[in-house]
């Protein structure tokens, strides 16, 4: 029993934050939004010679050959960055999902051009309904019932959905089932996929603590500087008391979701109610964050200009990603009452437990 | 180091061992409230019980009648104690606070004298630091224990005492120096409660049972060898006992685990009747309680790797005081017009224990520390907010 993680999966995060830092400012965030991006390619470059979006990729297959444990400390840094890539679902959604087929001739050039980067591939899953990436894609997954497909994005019909998140471009994907592009069908579809869902979920709930404490940061430098009455606002109790319970659920999530990757390291049987709890805690967490971020800001934080609210943006956007707080409420709901979930003391890794 | 949610074998034989010990020898009946003179005679007995079994202070070790057990271990005993039903600690104030601060303060001779004595269950520990003017600023208290040769003449006034009404001893804080101020020119003093000099007046709680006292000091003598640590360092003492307290160890997750889940069942059996948000409610809070668990083991993974706990004790103190609160308010929605009857009603049903914990639940956040104290540690502390 232990819940630490290695300093090897620290150092490789600390890597991540610096590399986002440098690649990823305000300034970077403000230029995409304001449709001024000239270092898309740079930007993409950079995360593969750090290996990113093959991390979960066995060495084998060209990849780090991590687990989501190693990964949820990665996702929480790419969240903290807001960056404007869909990193996360290809690395750690399709990447994986294209592992689970790798008799398929088809799948094993895609899987080993992904894993080095050098090819991007976006998932269309029927409970996910505005697909993040498949604009700037190289390849599509798309689960249809229980059939399996990989195609080119050429192949299929996308609706471009303008949302709030202007760093992040959503599409509806329309399909009509191919019998050429398909890698899979039956029951074991619907298994992998359904894995592919939790993980877009656990990795979606690593990203909202990261954005959530960058929230917080920037709320309290601002809260620590702006005076009013003769002295800085943040030295107020009604400003403290909210900082501090904002940080209070960010803190109380995090364990939920490091669990919840742990409980997808395994066979993932049992992770669903874990995950759906990851990404609910993660996301109250971040609500709570840009809520008394932008308070402190007063009407600042209202303005375009302060860069805020590219992650507020951000965290409202990951909130209706990989099932929104409906599904993820059910979820948790209907193992609870159904008393699928076992309760009480000495129960509290029953997603893990063998 | 790298995490794994998987017990190993000694630690599936130590559930084991809890688990069949609890289940020989947990009372059939739940005790009367520990808050009444007999409530707490038969608390006393149960303290005793667990104490020849050595299961009254797992974490300490075995010369004072522990078993050494680290803090994994500590979590499963608690976890088997809670889902037991096992009688609420009369001697929490002993084995959770005063104990290990004994441990890292007291001489050998000071540990010796006390520490078996509480480990048996023989002597129970009541905590004597609030003042009538002194409550969450602390510092401000005015008790004072002056010099006299080799003794203590201590005068003053302590309220909000819990245990004080029945327990055998208490620790307070006192000054030393009387012309110091605030933080400086303390000292923690241990003294018997049936001290000459020293009178307890039990003061009524919210439900009628006598739960807190006051405690006036007029003239009482006590050994200057009661003195722990060095004269006027008592406030920094007094901080590490609130670090034990607020931390880890004064409310185990499997406390509110076993609400949750009593919570859960009280839902499924009435839901058919209740407005459809308390479902949610419900599902927050048995979520909540999982949060609290898993954050208590991941913070004693951090301990037993070498870390230290600090202000982090302030978060847990928010959120298990809050939870608790939640969990008990959800309780009385479902109950519905219920909730108020007592359980002795004749058509009380399973209103059971809900009202009861609900007034408890409402102390949570004002004791061990307000949590808006707690507010303000976390954003000075912890998140560098200015101070006033």
């Amino acid at each position: 029993m232990d819940f630490t993680f290695s300093d090897e999966q620290r150092m490789m995060a600390a890597s991540v934050r610096e590399l986002l830092a440098d690649v990823c400012s305000h300034a970077v965030l403000r230029a995409v939004a304001e449709g001024r991006d000239d270092a898309a390619a740079a930007r993409w470059a950079r995360y593969r010679e750090l290996g990113l979006p093959g991390l979960l990729a066995p060495e084998a297959a060209g990849g780090l050959g991590l687990t989501s444990v190693d990964f949820v400390l990665i996702a929480e840094e790419i969240g903290r960055a807001a960056i404007p890539e869909a990193l996360v679902e290809h690395a750690a959604v399709a990447v994986p999902l294209l592992l689970e087929y790798p008799d398929d001739p088809r799948v094993a050039p895609v899987l080993e051009a992904a894993a080095a980067g050098a090819a991007r591939v976006a998932v269309a899953l029927h409970q996910e309904p505005f697909v993040a990436g498949v604009g700037e894609a190289d390849w599509l997954l798309v689960g249809v019932g229980d059939e399996l497909h990989l195609t080119p994005p050429s192949g299929v019909g996308l609706v471009e959905q303008p949302a709030n998140d202007r760093l992040r471009r959503l599409h509806r994907v329309e399909y009509a089932p191919q019998p050429t592009t398909r890698i899979a069908r039956g029951a074991g579809v619907r298994q992998s996929t359904a894995r592919a869902f939790d993980r877009g979920a656990l990795h979606t709930a690593a990203q909202c603590l990261g954005v959530a404490e960058r929230m917080l940061e920037i709320g309290v430098a601002y809260a620590s500087e702006r005076k009013q009455f003769g002295q800085a606002i943040g030295a107020y109790q009604g400003l403290k008391h909210q900082f501090a319970s904002a940080q209070v659920r960010l803190e109380f999530a995090r364990p939920v979701v490091y669990a919840a990757a742990a409980s997808l390291a395994g066979s993932g049987e049992k992770a669903q109610v874990a995950v759906s709890h990851a990404k609910l805690a993660a996301v109250a967490a971040a609500d709570a964050c840009a809520r008394i971020a932008m308070q402190g800001h007063g009407a600042m934080g209202y303005s375009w200009e302060v860069d805020l609210h590219f992650y507020m943006k951000r965290a409202w956007a990951l909130a209706g990603a990989w099932g929104d707080g409906n599904l993820h409420a059910r979820r948790v709901q209907s193992a609870l009452w159904s008393g699928a979930q076992p309760l009480g003391p000495a129960h509290t890794f029953s997603a893990t437990e063998g | 180091m790298a995490i794994a949610f998987h017990y190993n074998d000694a630690q599936r034989a130590f559930r084991a061992e809890v688990r069949a010990w609890m289940a020989a020898n947990v009372p059939r009946e739940p005790l009367e409230t520990l808050e009444s003179a007999r409530g707490f005679t038969a608390h006393r007995e149960w303290e005793r019980m667990l104490a020849r079994g050595r299961w009254g202070m797992v974490t300490w070790p075995e010369e004072y009648g522990g078993r050494g057990c680290d803090l994994i271990e500590w979590l499963i005993f608690e976890e088997e104690y809670y889902r037991a039903q096992a009688p609420a600690r009369a001697n929490q104030n002993g084995i959770f606070l005063l104990g290990p601060t004994l441990m890292e303060f007291g001489t050998p001779e000071q540990r010796a004298r006390f520490l078996p004595r509480m480990a048996a269950g023989e002597e129970m520990w009541a905590q004597a630091w609030s003042e009538p003017q002194a409550g969450s600023d602390l510092a401000a208290l005015r008790a004072i224990a002056v010099r006299d040769g080799d003794e203590y003449v201590l005068r003053g006034h302590k309220i909000w005492s819990s245990r004080a009404a029945y327990a055998d001893w208490g620790f307070g804080m006192f000054r030393t120096d009387p012309v110091s101020e605030r933080h400086r020119g303390i000292s923690f003093i241990l003294f018997p409660l049936d001290l000459p000099g020293v009178r307890v007046r039990g003061i009524p709680q919210i439900h009628g049972e006598t739960g807190f006292a006051e405690i006036f000091f007029e003239d009482a003598r006590v050994p200057v060898a009661n003195r722990l640590g060095a004269e006027g360092a008592g406030w920094q003492i007094a901080m590490a006992t609130a670090g034990f307290e607020r931390g880890l160890m004064l409310r185990s997750p499997a406390r509110f685990q076993a609400t949750a889940q009593r919570l859960v069942e009280l839902y499924r059996r009435h839901a058919d009747e209740l407005e459809p948000a308390i479902g949610g409610q419900v599902a927050q809070a048995w979520m909540d309680a999982q949060a609290y668990a898993l954050n208590t083991y991941m913070t004693a993974s951090r301990l037993i790797a070498g870390g230290t706990i600090g202000v982090e004790a302030s978060l847990n103190k928010i959120f298990w005081s809050e939870l608790d609160l939640a969990m008990h308010d959800c309780a009385m929605r479902i109950l519905g017009c219920r909730a108020q009857l007592l359980p002795q009603a004749p058509d009380a049903g399973d209103v059971g224990a809900w009202l009861e914990g609900y007034m408890f639940s409402l102390a949570g956040p004002i004791y061990a520390g307000t949590n808006e104290i707690q507010r303000n540690i976390i954003a000075e502390r912890l998140m560098k907010l200015p101070r006033a």
